[in-house]
């Protein structure tokens, strides 16, 4: 089987979108695009109201993603699991959509008898282990996450460390938002390891506003740029992650 | 552990709802819960009156993966690596479809609540029965992963170590698929999350440290010293001390090397209060015949001179004697 690239948004917020687009929106248009939109909601000693709530599952909903909400202290467990479930469930869906290529109908994995379902679970497992991953992690550096960065940074060391014991490529890059002049800023830039944040985290500064719809419809571009880029190395990388998504 | 209440509540069955499999036709009465975690609830249900635990899942996939193990689990022969696997199944529901499992109930109670009852005699036996499963898990190509006190069940008598919940099983070479941070050497910055057989040699290392500190500790400094500190804080855990920086640190390469280490460690001590392993017992043994048959042989070998001796002096002493008759 032919392993594609698997584009991953990774957002890390405390709280309610402020300003730009609808942030829900912004998610389904990644999904459209082949981007899976992951959530988590960090919470120090406050509660994330319901409002805040149902925008985290909203945008995971419509970003094809997964959502979790956890006290800081449990992110780093959370961050490498929600990533690995949503690796899991769209390479699930890609097998889902070859099985019904091959088998016909709205055939499904469930669909299969139990022991049918071991051998199509052992290429999931395969290709989990072997596909390239992209995830671009988005920041929320709204005033009430300051005392939960450096949370935050450990939880992300410990992302990169899990993802790089496979034995497929990884690639992460680090946005922040809001940034000083304007709504959305990259702070790393697309590295297969995050041990370089160390040092970036200190200096970041904390803002009043939170775009996170902006943030995602900047994100995507940042995507799209990278593969225009490898297009003139004329690299073949046409995944097929995108077109059966 | 902490994650997925949502999960938890999502099915909620309760005590005495028959399950009945949409492709085998088993029916399973559920008696009550024994524990969930991030991949699903574990039930007791009966089975044709015999004590099952039936696992289930919202996540298929995850069912269909932890079924996948123990199917190889059972190809390992004469092995207790885990529970053993009886049914596969999917349970049709108004909501929709839950997959499942069933698998031998293994009854008892978890490491620690062992030790706490039984005493701390019972350590030294536990580990090197799991050791010992752990090397037979370890020459089959699997890595445990998540090899923690509340994964592990004292059954007996006679008392013997299991491991429940193969959730973290992973194939050897690739990442770990599910770990707790306390026993996670990536966690202590103490190496990656690469399936191989030290990972878990560090989470047996980790087990023996939680036993000494039932409420566990932060991580700190988060690294080789805080751990060495910890370990020095407790006579128990410094006699080991050894033996626990070299798992800590990788240094093992295979489960029975850190056995025979633990093991070596208790000759030098003959009055150590534990029972000394019985394979060192018998090597005693054996050593200790062979060493009383050579000195019963020098002994008949030395009886044997004397005799030839005595005998030579009475004929002497009687020819003397004949002589001097014939002169007289």
């Amino acid at each position: 089987m032919k392993t594609g690239t698997l584009k991953q948004i990774l957002l890390i917020t405390d709280g309610c979108s402020n300003q730009g687009e609808d942030p829900i929106a912004m998610a389904a248009l990644a999904k459209e695009q082949g981007i899976t939109v992951n959530v988590i909601g960090v919470m120090e000693h406050d509660v994330i109201d319901e409002k805040g709530m149902n925008e985290i599952e909203g945008i995971a909903m419509s970003g094809g993603g997964v959502s979790q909400v956890v006290y800081a202290k449990q992110l780093s467990q959370t961050v490498q699991m929600v990533t690995r479930k949503a690796m899991t469930q769209t390479l699930q869906g890609v097998v889902n959509r070859e099985l019904q290529q091959i088998l016909g109908g709205s055939k499904k994995v469930e669909d299969l008898p139990p022991d049918q379902r071991g051998e199509v679970m052992e290429v999931v497992d395969e290709l989990g282990e072997t596909v390239e991953l992209e995830v671009l992690i988005l920041v929320d550096m709204s005033a009430s996450m300051k005392e939960k960065l450096p949370t935050v940074k450990e939880a992300l060391l410990d992302l990169s460390l899990s993802l790089n014991a496979r034995s497929g490529d990884n690639h992460f890059s680090v946005f922040v938002f809001p940034a000083r002049k304007k709504e959305v800023e990259k702070v790393l830039d697309w590295t297969p390891n995050l041990g370089s944040l160390t040092s970036i985290f200190g200096k970041l500064t904390t803002g009043g506003i939170t775009p996170t719809g902006p943030a995602i419809r900047e994100a995507l571009t940042y995507f799209k740029k990278k593969r225009s880029l490898r297009s003139l190395f004329s690299r073949d990388d046409e995944s097929f992650f995108e077109e059966s998504v | 552990m902490m994650m997925n209440h949502s999960l938890k509540n999502q099915f909620n069955v309760k005590p005495g709802t028959l399950i009945e499999g949409k492709w085998h036709h088993n029916q399973y009465r559920i008696i009550k819960e024994l524990g969930f975690g991030a991949n699903g609830i574990v039930y007791l249900a009966q089975f044709r009156n015999q004590s099952v635990a039936l696992k289930m899942s919202d996540n298929g996939m995850s069912i269909t993966s932890e079924v996948n193990v123990l199917k190889s689990f059972a190809k390992v022969q004469g092995s207790a690596l885990g529970p053993s696997l009886l049914d596969v199944d999917d349970w049709q529901q108004r909501g929709g479809q839950i997959s499942f499992y069933v698998m031998e109930y293994i009854q008892g109670p978890d490491l620690l609540t062992y030790i706490q009852q039984n005493g701390r005699v019972w350590v030294e036996v536990l580990i090197l029965q799991l050791l010992n499963d752990l090397h037979t898990l370890h020459q089959n190509g699997w890595v445990f992963g998540d090899l923690k006190p509340d994964n592990l069940i004292v059954t007996g008598p006679p008392a013997r170590i299991r491991c429940i919940d193969v959730g973290g099983t992973t194939i050897q070479g690739r990442a770990i698929k599910e770990f707790t941070e306390f026993f996670d050497r990536g966690y202590w910055g103490l190496g990656s999350r690469k399936a191989d057989p030290s990972y878990d040699l560090f989470a047996v290392a980790m087990i023996l440290i939680n036993i000494s500190y039932p409420k566990r500790f932060n991580k700190t400094s988060g690294d080789l010293k805080q751990l060495e500190v910890m370990i020095k804080g407790k006579d128990e855990l410094k006699k080991y001390e050894g033996t626990l920086i070299h798992a800590l640190k990788g240094n093992f390469s295979s489960a029975k090397e850190m056995r025979t280490a633990m093991l070596q460690f208790n000759q030098p001590h003959p009055n150590h209060k534990t029972r000394p392993p019985q394979r060192t017992q018998t090597q005693t043994r054996q050593s200790n015949k062979s060493v009383s048959r050579q000195t019963y042989t020098k002994k008949k070998k030395r009886s044997g001179l004397f005799e030839t001796t005595l005998i030579f002096i009475i004929i002497s002493l009687l020819y003397m004697f004949y002589i001097y008759g014939q002169l007289t």
